[in-house]
């Protein structure tokens, strides 16, 4: 027995020292953290339980059977997030460089596994130099049954990727399968094909961190929703995301008290909207101005800022907020923006997160290099993901609602449950120049005519009025009653309940 | 008798001038430009008119359009305010041949004193004394040249028609002469449209005192005490402060008593102010008088308890003033803080844009403590880049000086804006300055104290603690709310440890947090400290005591941080459990990222010119730009030798703030 508990101890021991003092050390003069550092910030004092710490590799080829580290390279458990339930792998540099053998992959598994049968979210703590070569196809079908559990967990459960070391070649797949990616500055690097490869097949010299890193992924391919400086920040940041999310699609986001009120009046909304049509403005302030404490969390935003997406929380329950901003490309919709805030939309509507839109958008972007890249397409994702989805959704059009991008941005049409205008709102089929000019095609050259023609239909559609008669929209609201409006709206919704035909899945538009 | 004034003005004035208009039961015209119209005094007034577009060479200074808003409007006095037509004669007398009232002096003292050449020679005359100089236009740069070697260096060069620092340039040898000669008179040209410099005796060590003077048109003159605003950068009053600490009674009596004279010398009736120089020897020296209301007016009214406007008003009317010398008594003292739309870190550089943030401290008129917050904005408002960035004037009054003082940094803590930059650290600094709490001032106090400009080292916290103490209680508050969410394992819910450590950059601060009743216990170091608040997360403004005395402090979370503004310093405080703060210490410092290769506009503004050419080699000091916001030219000079490696802009261009002009081999 006391044979047994000291072996037990030296076990512990040896497991928690990963890879040893020296790489623990080397992790450390990188300002990486060891995988059970993270875990430890990660969750609340003394509530991590690690399972699978004796679990071992089995290969005996290349000379690994003597190399045997209990854990194999990944730390694996539950704990809590704010006493909410959450569950956790870690991957460990300093043991084989983090790789993925088949044993590491089934202690994933099983915490995923575990994870979907109990409704608890999962969040990977990624830091691995790829498949153990020396396992060869036990790695990869490693790698494929991660892949399996991520789908199934997908829209089931919240999945979440923190990629803090390098993600490289097919381990990136089971990030990209999760709802969040988000990645440290400088010391994470996700591709499929490294630098190296990159050179001898398309002669390309291009850095790990140009070709795959933080600022790469969140300013260019819109791959990671999220950078932050280190680890430490990170993990600060991390427990701050999760607070918002449900833990399952079977539950209700979390709700906690907050001493905003929701009648908070905003008088100065109410010059938000500049006179000059042409004239932009940050609707970043009326997200802040809405949300409770001004406590807005960003999504991607540094990738298509024409939309703005992010998680905030209304009389402290979570709300989705998608939103135009006339800031950047005056807002308009684009094959970017598009996919940013369609897949947005698409998790509120899995985890059952109202979803709150703020309109100001001028058409979808022309020109050949949209078409080219497929608009048609990507543009119906935003608008399948809205019209499929079931969750509450309130919009408010503060300016511009024109052409098919009004449709497409929570519109009545799309099952919109409360619809309000601004008295400065614009609802038409395009703005007054462009429609006028096709009206009046006969006119063009007659500046005069043209710009009485133009004043016309200004008069006649540059108010809600035309789509508050057809009942398109439920009521103009002062802007600086937004949040209250909003607020009462929410309520009302609480109950909501509506379902779409039976189906084994819809076929979006991919 | 008046019934209707139109305010030719805009801003904190206009707004000033309609509640005092409205106390006198006079109804009130607001003229506004088209970029004006949703400002606050357009708002307030009873009727407003619009003048044309934003720029205000095409509104407020157009006279014909304000002439016709008084036709229109039937008012029958115009209050002009400080600034734009405030001291333009020819519009003092189309309003004379209307048959409307000016409320301000005559055409005559205007002309005689608004010409800086001519009113020289007139106080000269009337036994004021005056600078040594050169008292006549001086043709060029070579004749300036001249005329500086006479007076001997250092020379102030100034735009005859100027005020307000523009058109002023001060020259310490022959070569700076040349180039301030010339920047004076462009800067002269743009601003004012009068092009004639002159020169003086640039006086070192000075202090800039100025006689308040009331006159009305039967001959009265008094003169309502002095004004201290010594307190400037390049020749722009940042503080001013009623009385001086600085003068005795024989001084402030010959002063006073030659302001009158020379007042008088002109029939001068309204408000008007003598403004002097005094040196160390309380030798004082005539600069030029203003026949106008000065910006900084409120501080005599709260010593006197008059107000100026409704003097200027009863005055214009024909009025004879009802106080006389001897009833003019100083009361304490008032203090003045003149509050900039501009980055204190950025060379003060002007920040225009949307306040989506502004809540001024409240107003406060008790018998020993009195706060004025004069203002234009509000919540909502836009700082125009066409008008001057002056987002209010903050003023106070206590028994004393240092009352006064500290009333005024607690205002300053109270002032909360958002959305632009604003000098209020640099004013909170200026407060908690020991010479300046001493009174050792001079005009060169601002390039003396802070000669590399004002950087956030320069704000110093008198007691830490308290901010340490603050951050600590916002964590503690902002984890117990995080512990009562929604949906945590029965029995295995959060409990908020009492332990924390306090990270500001290097420096880690052990500290411990409890809660005893309704206060929090903090513990930092060996300090105990008890804080007592209602402050909550939604609250920006933490208001309480720390045991015992009032502190205000601005509150934001900035990402994992926790910013705390106060008395002029910004901390952003991490704050995490003893272990956490332990690998904190692991993270990697990284370096902010390099732009000493690249020229980067400094602020909103027009590219005026590019002085070299890409490939060109440069030596440090050479002008590379000049940029033009808020109608200042400001130049942009090489830092060390370089050669121009790329030029990615244009004359003529719109410059962001940051923009990269040019880049650097």
């Amino acid at each position: 027995m006391h044979d047994i508990i000291r072996q037990l101890e030296e076990k512990r021991e040896q497991a928690r020292l990963g890879g040893g003092q020296r790489r623990i050390d080397t992790q450390h003069s990188k300002g990486k953290l060891t995988a059970r550092e993270r875990i430890q910030m990660l969750f609340d004092p003394d509530s991590f339980e690690e399972w699978d710490m004796f679990v071992e590799q089995n290969c005996t080829d290349f000379g690994m059977a003597d190399q045997v580290i209990p854990g194999d390279g990944v730390v694996t458990g539950f704990g809590t997030i704010n006493g909410r339930l959450i569950f956790v792998f870690s991957q460990d540099f300093t043991v084989f460089g983090g790789s993925l053998s088949a044993s590491h992959a089934k202690k994933i598994c099983k915490i995923m596994d575990q994870a979907i049968k109990v409704g608890a979210p999962v969040i990977g703590l990624n830091d691995s130099g790829g498949a153990r070569i020396q396992e060869g196809v036990d790695s990869l079908a490693g790698y494929a049954e991660v892949f399996q559990r991520n789908a199934m967990a997908s829209g089931a459960i919240p999945q979440i990727s923190m990629i803090m070391g390098p993600c490289a070649g097919g381990a990136v797949y089971s990030p990209a399968l999760t709802d969040f990616i988000f990645m440290v500055e400088d010391t994470s690097y996700m591709f499929v094909t490294g630098p190296d490869v990159v050179k001898t097949v398309t002669h390309e010299e291009v850095t790990a961190e140009d070709l795959g890193g933080a600022t790469t992924h969140t300013t260019k391919s819109g791959v990671a929703d999220k950078a932050f400086p280190n680890d430490v920040e990170a993990l600060m940041y991390l427990r701050r995301f999760v607070d918002f999310l449900p833990s399952s699609a079977k539950e209700n986001p979390p709700v906690r008290p907050t001493p905003d009120v929701a009648n908070r009046v905003e008088m100065s909304l109410d010059t938000l909207v500049p006179d000059n049509p042409n004239k932009p403005y940050d609707m970043m302030e009326l997200i802040l101005k809405m949300v409770d404490e001004e406590d807005f969390f960003e999504l991607q935003p540094n990738y298509a800022g024409n939309i703005i997406i992010g998680f905030g929380r209304m009389e402290g329950s979570t709300v989705g907020i998608v939103a135009n901003q006339p800031m950047v490309l005056a807002g308009c919709l684009d094959i970017n923006s598009s996919i940013k805030a369609a897949r947005f939309v698409r998790f509120c509507d899995c985890f059952n997160i109202p979803v709150v839109t703020f309109v100001d958008v001028p058409g979808f972007m022309p020109g050949t290099s949209q078409e080219y890249g497929g608009i048609i397409k990507h543009g119906a994702k935003l608008l399948y993901a809205y019209a499929e989805a079931t969750v509450p959704k309130v919009t408010v059009i503060t300016r511009k609602a024109y052409g098919g991008a009004y449709d497409v941005m929570s519109s009545k049409h799309l099952r919109g449950d409360v619809n309000f205008a601004w008295p400065t709102a614009e609802i038409a089929v395009m703005g007054p120049k462009g429609a006028v000019e096709i009206i009046f095609r006969g006119d063009i050259g007659d500046e005069k005519k043209i710009e009485a023609r133009t004043e016309e239909y200004r008069q006649r559609f540059a108010n809600p009025f035309v789509a508050g008669k057809r009942g398109f929209i439920d009521d103009v609201i002062m802007p600086h009653n937004t949040r209250k409006r909003i607020c009462r709206s929410l309520r009302m919704l609480a109950n909501k309940e509506i379902e779409n035909p039976w189906k084994k899945h819809g076929n979006m538009p991919l | 008798m008046i019934k209707k004034i139109l305010i030719a003005n805009r801003g904190e004035i206009a707004c000033r001038v309609i509640k005092t208009a409205q106390k006198m039961g006079i109804m009130t015209v607001a003229v506004y430009s088209e970029a004006d119209n949703l400002a606050l005094h357009v708002a307030m007034a009873d009727e407003a008119v619009c003048i044309g577009p934003a720029p205000s060479a095409e509104s407020y200074l157009v006279q014909k359009n304000i002439l016709q808003a008084i036709r229109d409007t039937k008012a029958d006095a115009v209050h002009p305010g400080y600034g734009f037509l405030s001291e333009n004669a020819s519009f003092a007398r189309a309003l004379a041949r209307e048959k409307i009232a000016f409320i301000g002096p005559k055409p005559r003292a205007i002309t005689a004193m608004g010409d800086k050449i001519e009113s020289k020679k007139l106080a000269k005359k009337a036994g004021v004394s005056t600078v040594p100089g050169y008292p006549d236009a001086i043709k060029n740069a070579k004749e300036a040249v001249k005329i500086a070697k006479k007076i001997g260096y250092p020379v102030m060069l100034k735009a005859s028609a100027g005020g307000g620092g523009k058109g002023m340039r001060v020259a310490y040898n022959d070569a700076e002469c040349l180039d301030g000669f010339v920047r004076a008179t462009n800067e002269a040209k743009s601003s004012f449209g009068d092009d004639r410099v002159f020169a003086e005796k640039f006086i070192e060590e000075p202090r800039h005192i100025e006689i308040q003077v009331l006159g009305d048109a039967h001959g009265n003159v008094i003169y309502l005490g002095e004004r201290e605003c010594s307190i400037q950068r390049r020749h722009q009053k940042v503080i001013e402060e009623a009385p001086s600490a600085f003068l005795d009674e024989d001084t402030r009596q010959a002063m006073g008593e030659q302001a009158v004279k020379l007042a008088k010398a002109v029939k001068y009736q309204s408000a008007g102010t003598v403004e002097f120089i005094v040196d160390k020897n309380r030798n004082f020296f005539f600069l030029e008088m203003n026949t106008r209301l000065q910006v900084e007016h409120p501080v005599t009214e709260l010593i006197t308890g008059l107000d100026l406007v409704e003097q200027m008003i009863n005055v214009a009317a024909g009025k004879k003033l009802t106080i006389k010398q001897a009833d003019v008594k100083l009361n304490g003292w008032a203090m003045e803080c003149r509050v900039y739309a501009e980055d204190p870190f950025r060379n003060f550089l002007p920040s225009i844009g949307r306040l989506s943030r502004y809540q001024a401290p409240s107003a406060v008129s008790d018998p020993d403590c009195i706060v004025r917050v004069d203002t234009g904005v509000y919540e909502g408002g836009e700082i125009s880049m066409y008008y001057d960035p002056m987002i209010a004037k903050l003023v106070t009054w206590g028994p004393d000086r240092n009352a006064a003082i500290a009333s005024m940094r607690e205002a300053l803590d109270a002032y909360y804006i958002r959305g632009v930059s604003h000098n209020i650290p640099f004013l909170a600094a200026l407060m908690a300055h020991q010479r300046f709490i001493d009174g050792n001032i001079t005009t060169n106090f601002i390039a003396e104290e802070y000669p590399d400009g004002f950087n956030p080292a320069d704000a110093v916290h008198d007691d830490p603690n308290l901010v340490i103490a603050v951050g600590a209680v916002m964590h503690y508050s902002f984890q117990r709310r995080a512990a009562m969410i929604s949906g945590q394992l029965a029995g295995h819910g959060r409990q908020v440890a009492t332990d924390w450590v306090v990270v500001d950059g290097d420096d880690h601060h052990p500290v411990s947090v409890t809660m005893v009743d309704d206060d929090y216990t903090v513990t930092v170091g060996d300090t105990d400290m008890v804080v007592h608040t209602d402050w909550n997360m939604a609250n920006p403004l933490f208001v309480g005591q720390i045991n015992g005395a009032d502190v205000c402090m601005q509150v934001s979370r900035v990402n994992v941080t926790y910013r705390i503004v106060h008395s002029g310093v910004q901390a952003d405080l991490l704050v995490v459990s003893p272990n956490v703060a332990h690998l904190n210490r692991l993270m990697p410092h990284k370096a902010p990222p390099d732009t000493s290769k690249l020229l980067l506009s400094p602020m909103p503004g027009l590219l005026v010119s590019v002085s070299v050419s890409e490939g060109q080699e440069v030596k440090a000091g050479e002008e590379l730009a000049v940029i033009e916001a808020m109608k200042m030219e400001n130049v942009m000079r090489a830092e060390k030798d370089c050669v121009i490696s790329d030029i990615g802009a244009e004359p003529g261009d719109s410059l962001a703030v940051d923009q990269v002009i040019m880049t650097f081999e």
